[in-house]
């Protein structure tokens, strides 16, 4: 056993606040990778990204205004993406920039809100932690609710799968055959603000983005198919947060400082890490700047 | 509100304005708009490394964006642009994550990065914002031709040996040049709203280039000084006020836009 004790610190089966990061990292992780599969194949990393900046930005609202936050990040993650959905986000290249002028005013709300907040509060570090967010101080009381939404989330873009696989690859095509392009690109957005806030709110805005794209991007670069990129996908986000959460743990021995590493840190490094793995593979296809590889991986027949 | 260290707040933010108005107008034309976002936030990590080591936190914040431009250019040869930055960009605040983890008392000045401490700006920080400014405006101007070519017909400028890649690395590194003087500053957010907005207002008002981004550096200075001016007697952050404004001008730019496309079409119809 004492070979055991190096790779897992002793106390992290039995402690509290890991079983409830673990488990309420796995529901996290499994989200993410398979609306990340969709967010991938869109080109919608951006407003991924973005959604979560906003959704924190709801949270500080909330905390100023006395309401729970989860309701700060779920009202402004579902107003955003109303909102880049309404001021022309179908475009590819408007697309960004609708994304980037909605985030840019939210960022302006988050000043706003963390100016005031430590003003009648003095809370400092709190942009801290909304930006970085922090696993193991989660308060077990919103857990229920944070899984019932990300099931909700999860349940839309596992319904829509088909239509909206079609709608990503070809539009065209999926209005010809009377599939309401628009309305489908609505509801995804809404289920990814649904899932980007809940996962912003448990890890933080950086570790949010890294398990919506890194896993799911890594997916559709080795699996054949977009049903076995969502499980691949899955799988990896599940292992990157258990492995990040244990090193996390092992490290409060670490040095500098003993007080631990940040878990966004290990996930993010596992998830970059993996991604690149893949790049080790010769590129059998032809490589091309403007088709994306992965879009063709995910056409191509299983 | 024009004395003293509020001069130098003035002048600041005025370079700011005119760098973020020039440099935004190609983000915006490109869609290299997450990438804009991703410069200067990710490069906050720089910072808290070099206050880590005891270091001058512009060099922390030139390597960390320098690092960022060439990461989120390499990555793009083999994939998406928006994958590419998406890793770069966590990858980068993964770092800063754990270097605020190792320092303890950066809360507040992390605070500053992000949201910027535009009017604490003292005399000797003014001089190497003018001076990387009118670098980057430079280098901006120099290549103004190829890189507008390369970002609106990319094929065309291909055909011409104008090669695509190379344009987007130049065109990050200068972005990252812009952002290594102006984060301490303005903060990256801020730098962010004021890349974006301006210019996406700008583009919708007109489809000449060299008007476009004469209106986006406009744009942006009224939006900062307006700023500025409502902060001043407000006491509330600038970055709200540069935020806001800079997305009302661009909702005015897209109202103005369809309207002028509606009133073109009932003049077709009737002619």
């Amino acid at each position: 056993m004492n070979v055991f004790r190096y790779v897992v610190e002793p106390g992290f089966f039995g402690s509290g606040p890991v079983h409830i990061a673990l488990a309420v990292g796995t529901v996290v992780a499994v989200t993410s990778a398979v609306v990340g599969v969709f967010t991938v194949m869109r080109g919608q990393s951006f407003a991924g990204h973005s959604l979560a900046d906003i959704a924190t930005t709801g949270g500080s609202g909330a905390f100023l205004v006395g309401v729970n936050q989860f309701w700060g990040y779920l009202a402004f993650g579902a107003g955003a993406a109303a909102f880049m959905e309404m001021i022309g986000i179908q475009r590819r290249r408007g697309r960004d920039v609708a994304t980037g002028v909605v985030l840019g005013a939210a960022l302006g709300l988050a000043a706003l809100f963390l100016y005031l907040g430590t003003e009648y509060s003095s809370t400092t570090g709190a942009s801290f932690t909304i930006l970085f967010g922090s696993i193991f101080v989660l308060t077990t009381s919103t857990v229920p609710a944070l899984i019932t939404s990300a099931l909700l989330a999860l349940g839309t873009v596992v319904a829509l799968a088909r239509v909206l696989l079609l709608s990503s690859l070809s539009p065209d095509i999926a209005a010809a055959r009377g599939v309401p392009v628009r309305a489908v690109g609505a509801a995804y957005l809404m289920a990814l603000a649904v899932s980007v806030a809940l996962s912003a709110v448990i890890i933080g805005a950086v570790l949010s983005t890294a398990l919506l794209i890194g896993p799911a991007a890594t997916a559709l670069r080795v699996a054949k198919g977009p049903v076995r990129a969502v499980a691949v996908a899955a799988g990896l986000g599940v292992a990157a947060t258990w492995l990040g959460i244990l090193l996390a743990y092992d490290s409060y021995y670490w040095p500098p400082v003993g007080r631990g590493w940040p878990v966004s840190f290990f996930v993010v490094t596992l998830v970059t890490g993996g991604y690149l793995v893949t790049y080790l593979r010769r590129p059998d296809r032809r490589p091309s700047a403007q088709e994306s590889p992965d879009v063709e991986q995910v056409c191509s027949p299983a | 509100m024009f004395t003293g260290l509020m001069l130098n707040t003035w002048v600041a933010a005025t370079a700011v304005a005119v760098i973020a108005g020039v440099t935004g107008f190609f983000a915006v034309l490109r869609g290299s708009t997450f990438a804009a976002h991703a410069i200067p936030n990710g490069a906050f990590a720089g910072a808290a490394g070099a206050s880590l080591l005891g270091l001058n936190p512009f060099a922390g914040l030139a390597v960390f964006s320098l690092a960022g431009a060439l990461g989120i250019a390499g990555l793009s040869r083999r994939t998406r642009p928006d994958v590419a930055t998406t890793l770069t960009f966590v990858m980068m605040l993964g770092v800063g994550a754990l270097f605020v983890s190792w320092s303890s008392q950066y809360a507040q000045e992390a605070y500053a990065l992000l949201f910027g401490e535009v009017f604490g700006v003292s005399a000797e920080e003014v001089l190497p914002i003018l001076v990387f400014g009118a670098l980057s405006v430079a280098a901006i101007v120099v290549m103004f031709r190829p890189l507008m070519l390369s970002s609106a017909l990319p094929e065309v400028a291909e055909a011409r040996g104008v090669p695509a890649r190379r344009m987007e690395l130049a065109f990050l590194l200068v972005m990252a040049l812009a952002t290594s003087m102006t984060v301490p500053v303005v903060g990256a957010l801020l730098m962010f709203s004021l890349m974006i907005g301006p210019a996406a207002a700008a583009r919708s008002l007109t489809a000449r280039p060299g008007l476009a981004m004469t209106l986006s550096v406009v744009i942006a200075l009224v939006t900062v000084w307006a700023g500025i001016a409502i902060s001043y007697q407000s006491n509330w952050p600038l970055g709200f006020f540069v935020g806001v404004i800079g997305a009302v001008f661009y909702l005015g730019g897209r109202a103005y836009a369809a309207a002028r496309r509606r009133l073109g079409r009932t003049a077709s119809l009737a002619a």
